[in-house]
């Protein structure tokens, strides 16, 4: 089972501090800072690489119309391929999976990808809400958007009302771990995340993604390069799925794509039991309540069943057979064209077991995931410790 | 590789639309799919290439979805670049033997917008685009240079405007006061909304689809270096090299689709490439006549595969660019013949 | 990071942080066919909803296709100005370029008839009482104030009729009414 041609596998990751403003670099500053991390870990030069795909979320974030054009250079592509690839919040994922589809598919031996956001550059609320003359505009970021589905889900679960902050200080906990994570907030308690402001209720203040300026980036190889790595970490399998923004019975809570993402990506990857077979996942989680929303349309649990996971500690680094986000995830960094990637790039730190203080003890299989639009647009992979079987 | 082919296109163009994106595309898709008998869920990947900046909107490629009809969920991706990108990462998609159908489609419509500041933009950030250079104004620094190092004539402007159908002949050309010294109207694209769709099928299924499959037998793409500073302005480095990786030259080009908005550039580009100035046949859809940012390119690969469908020619180049003078550049080369 | 050198002469200077390049876009929209057909009407009161013409479900506002088939919908059919709450936000956020007295109530609105719902804005309801499956009505700006712009509704307000259940509120309407069978 595997993602489909050639072995493809991640032997280099690179991260860049996130923060609500890199202010020290400026654009190529920033996305080279990752890229030569990931080139340094992969034990690779710039000439090394064959091909560049780049992935971030809207332009009006920077204010730069399609900037890889001005930052092929700062990321070696001169007289490479140079992709860029843009699906709303899913980027950062498909933006691996269309890197990894260079390998697998044997057009190239080794490819950098990077995905980055420097949100500080514009005003990222701004560039969001731009009054378009034909709506109604009331729909102040995507809180007020992504709020109304989470009501939704609480209802329909009758699940308790605190997971959402449960949730939200497990993941600033695991973000302590992380010295590259963007919110750390050592004296955080679970109080003051409980007493933390609605903003847009249900979502309080502490439950919610800050806005960050961030870069990632991987360095994928075929398995011939990979042989020469001590921990690559190889990729099981790769999905893909859209659907449309709003139709008659759209199952807004848990969508079709994503479950069908889902089930295709488990396929690929030869799993059956997606709970017992994963050791650890990195999944995109903006607003905290949709790690219990996401863990049921995964397939980790039973519909209805993803808050009991929250609520028994399961997703915690610290003694939850199923550690969610251990880097701290979505809430507490979020360069969001990057933010899909650095999900992938976790896993991939997991199951090569260089992720550090976060790293889950004996992981050998690790899923990412990322989503985007309003919760329309997926993106999922499976990385693992050792080759795929075929 | 494996062997791929265009089995089908539709296209639109006008200098400005009243219908949005989704009202632009539903006929082009609606086509290609019926053109094919292929129902989107039959359809293995789905990619496509628009612009926010282009549009005036954030994540405006998200309702352009609903042209697609995604119910079910669908295998879809998106580039924001010109489709004919969307296209190489559909054709790599092929590569992975995991598809063997894929729909890819691109729009623009720059109308909505000021297109010279739009462009501007797209300039560094930091040392360039402050300045607000038009995108006219840069096309004639590198005319400028190319015409005083005497690398290229007016005569060849002029007759490019004319096999371009900007003007009628060279009286007219001359007459033509200058818009942006060195050049004149006839030398500067008209830009139109517009945009086009396409159906891909993996050999086995491209011959039940289509009588006569434009078959891609070579596409590759490669970047220039963005500061002009940096730049020799007498070559396009990113151009040849694409063109040799694609095997542009392996045989006789019979026809080429070339995306040069710029009398200026479709010169250039033919002398790097080594393709005649006044070629015996020529697109009949110059893209100076009808500019469309992010559809360009990919029309030039529905125009070159429709060459080969119509039997006008056999093997054909068709290339897409992207980014000031021609920064990004993309070479597909197509066939009757699978090769 | 390698070491930068710089001129002596500028040596002692302080490093620029940042530089400010204002960037002001002008674009003139054009909404399309199905929008200004929607526009024209809703200057004069009326809420039009487009038709799909695979199985004719309505869909509010019109965009222009049916999104689940790709399918141009150029059949309008006028909707009530009554409906309910599929689902909603209280914001305590200021929205850029509005200003709305905190916090404010943004629902999904589900018109009667409507098979799929659109944002809008719920006031004459304190925030605690609003809930899923409300019905709600629409109240219209003053008449000399009304042009064709999406903003003629001021808001919708409760009616007192009695709430829709959860399980037929909002999308999940369609399946309850049977509608949604053919996905099955």
């Amino acid at each position: 089972m595997a993602a489909g041609g050639e072995l493809a596998a991640v032997v280099g990751v690179g991260m860049t501090k996130f923060s609500a403003t890199r202010g020290d670099v400026s654009m190529p500053g920033l996305v080279r800072e990752a890229a030569e991390r990931a080139l340094k870990d992969a034990e690779m030069e710039w000439e090394d690489i064959d091909a560049v795909v780049m992935g971030k979320a809207p332009d009006f974030f920077e204010g730069v119309m399609m900037p890889e054009i001005f930052l092929g250079e700062a990321l070696g592509a001169v007289g490479k391929p140079m992709l860029r690839v843009h699906t709303a919040g899913s980027v950062g994922g498909s933006t691996a999976l269309v890197a990894a589809s260079l390998v697998h598919s044997g057009v190239h031996e080794r490819v950098l990808t990077v995905a980055w956001e420097k949100q500080s550059e514009s005003n990222a609320m701004w560039a969001l809400s731009l009054k378009q003359p034909f709506q109604v505009s009331i729909n102040a970021g995507a809180g007020g958007y992504f709020s109304p589905i989470i009501r939704q889900y609480m209802e329909e679960t009758q699940a308790p009302e605190l997971i959402g902050c449960m949730v939200a200080f497990k993941d600033r906990q695991h973000a302590l771990l992380n010295p590259y994570a963007h919110l750390h907030q050592p004296d955080l308690t679970f109080d003051q995340v409980v007493e933390s402001p609605m903003l847009w209720e249900p979502i309080r203040y502490s439950e919610t993604c800050p806005s960050s300026d961030g870069a990632a980036a991987m360095v994928i190889v075929n398995e011939t390069e990979a042989k020469k790595s001590a921990n690559p970490a190889w990729i099981h399998a790769g999905a893909m799925r859209s659907e449309a923004n709003n139709f008659p019975g759209r199952d807004e809570v848990n969508p079709q794509a994503s479950r069908e993402c889902a089930s295709d990506l488990w396929n690929q990857a030869g799993i059956k039991n997606p709970r017992e077979e994963i050791d650890v996942a990195e999944i995109y989680v903006p607003f905290s309540w949709y790690e219990p929303m996401w863990l049921e349309s995964l397939g980790f649990c039973e519909r209805g069943d993803g808050w009991k996971l929250v609520e028994s500690g399961a997703t915690h680094i610290d003694g939850g057979d199923l550690p969610i986000n251990c880097s701290g995830g979505v809430l507490s960094s979020n360069p969001i064209g990057a933010s899909g990637m650095i999900r992938f790039a976790e896993a991939a730190l997991q199951v090569r077991g260089m992720a550090g203080e976060h790293q889950v003890e004996g992981a050998r299989k690790a899923m990412g995931h990322a989503y985007g639009g309003g919760a329309q647009y997926f993106a999922m992979w499976v990385v693992g410790k050792d080759k795929p079987t075929t | 590789m494996r062997k791929v082919a265009i089995v089908s296109a539709a296209s639109r163009q006008e200098e400005k639309m009243l219908d949005n994106e989704v009202e632009l595309m539903v006929p082009l898709i609606s086509k290609v799919r019926e053109e094919t008998g292929l129902d989107q869920t039959e359809i293995g990947f789905t990619c496509s290439g628009s612009s926010d900046f282009l549009a005036g909107q954030a994540f405006s490629f998200v309702m352009t979805l609903d042209a697609v009809g995604p119910v079910p969920p669908i295998s879809e991706s998106h580039v924001e670049m010109d489709g004919a990108w969307a296209l190489y990462e559909t054709w790599v998609k092929f590569q992975m033997g995991v598809i063997d159908t894929a729909l890819v489609y691109s729009y623009g419509k720059p109308s909505p917008g000021s297109l010279q500041d739009v462009l501007s933009t797209q300039l560094d950030p930091y040392y360039v685009a402050p300045l607000w250079p038009d995108a006219h104004a840069i096309a004639a620094l590198q005319a400028r240079h190319l015409l005083e190092k005497e690398e290229i004539s007016l005569q060849h402007l002029a007759d490019c405007a004319v096999r371009a159908g900007t003007v009628e002949n060279h009286e007219e050309y001359y007459e033509q006061q200058i818009l942006a010294d060195p050049l004149r109207p006839a030398d500067c694209p008209t830009y139109a909304d517009g945009g086009v769709a396409m159906i891909l099928a993996a050999e086995g299924k491209a011959e039940e689809l289509c009588e006569k499959p434009a078959w891609i037998t070579g596409i590759d793409h490669r970047i220039d270096t963005h500061h002009f500073g940096a730049r020799n302005l007498s070559t396009i480095p990113s151009a040849k090299k694409a063109a040799e990786k694609a095997g542009v030259h392996k045989a006789d080009i019979d026809l080429a689709e070339i995306h040069t908005a710029y009398t200026v550039h479709d010169v250039l580009l033919r002398k790097e490439l080594n393709l005649p100035l006044n070629p015996e046949k020529s697109s009949k859809n110059h893209p100076i006549k009808a500019e469309t940012l992010m559809a360009s390119g990919l029309l030039r690969i529905a125009e070159a595969a429709r060459a080969i469908w119509d039997q006008e020619a056999n093997r054909t180049l068709a290339h897409a660019t992207s980014g000031p003078l021609m920064q990004q550049n993309l070479m597909c080369v197509l066939s009757g013949e699978k090769e | 990071m390698p070491e930068i050198n710089v001129p002596s002469s500028i040596k002692d200077l302080e490093q620029v942080q940042s530089v400010r390049t204002p960037i002001r876009m002008e674009y003139t929209f054009t909404p399309g066919v199905a929008a200004q057909t929607y526009l024209r009407e809703f200057a004069n009161k009326k809420i039009l909803g487009a038709v799909s013409p695979v199985d004719g479900a309505v869909l509010v506002p019109p965009r222009g296709a049916d999104p689940r088939y790709g399918a141009l919908c150029d059949e309008f059919v006028e909707m009530p100005h009554t409906g309910h709450i599929g689902s909603f936000c209280v914001t305590n956020v200021p929205i850029p370029g509005r200003e709305l007295e905190l916090p404010y109530i943004s629902a999904w609105i589900f018109l009667d008839g409507a098979d799929i719902g659109f944002l809008n804005l719920v006031a004459e309801c304190p925030p605690e009482e609003c809930r899923i499956g409300m019905r709600v009505e629409a109240v219209w700006k003053p008449d000399d104030e009304i042009g064709m712009t999406a903003e003629n509704i001021l808001y919708w307000r409760p009616t007192g009729e009695p709430d829709l259940p959860f399980d037929e509120a909002g999308v999940r309407g369609w399946h309850v009414r049977g509608d949604g069978e053919s996905d099955a």
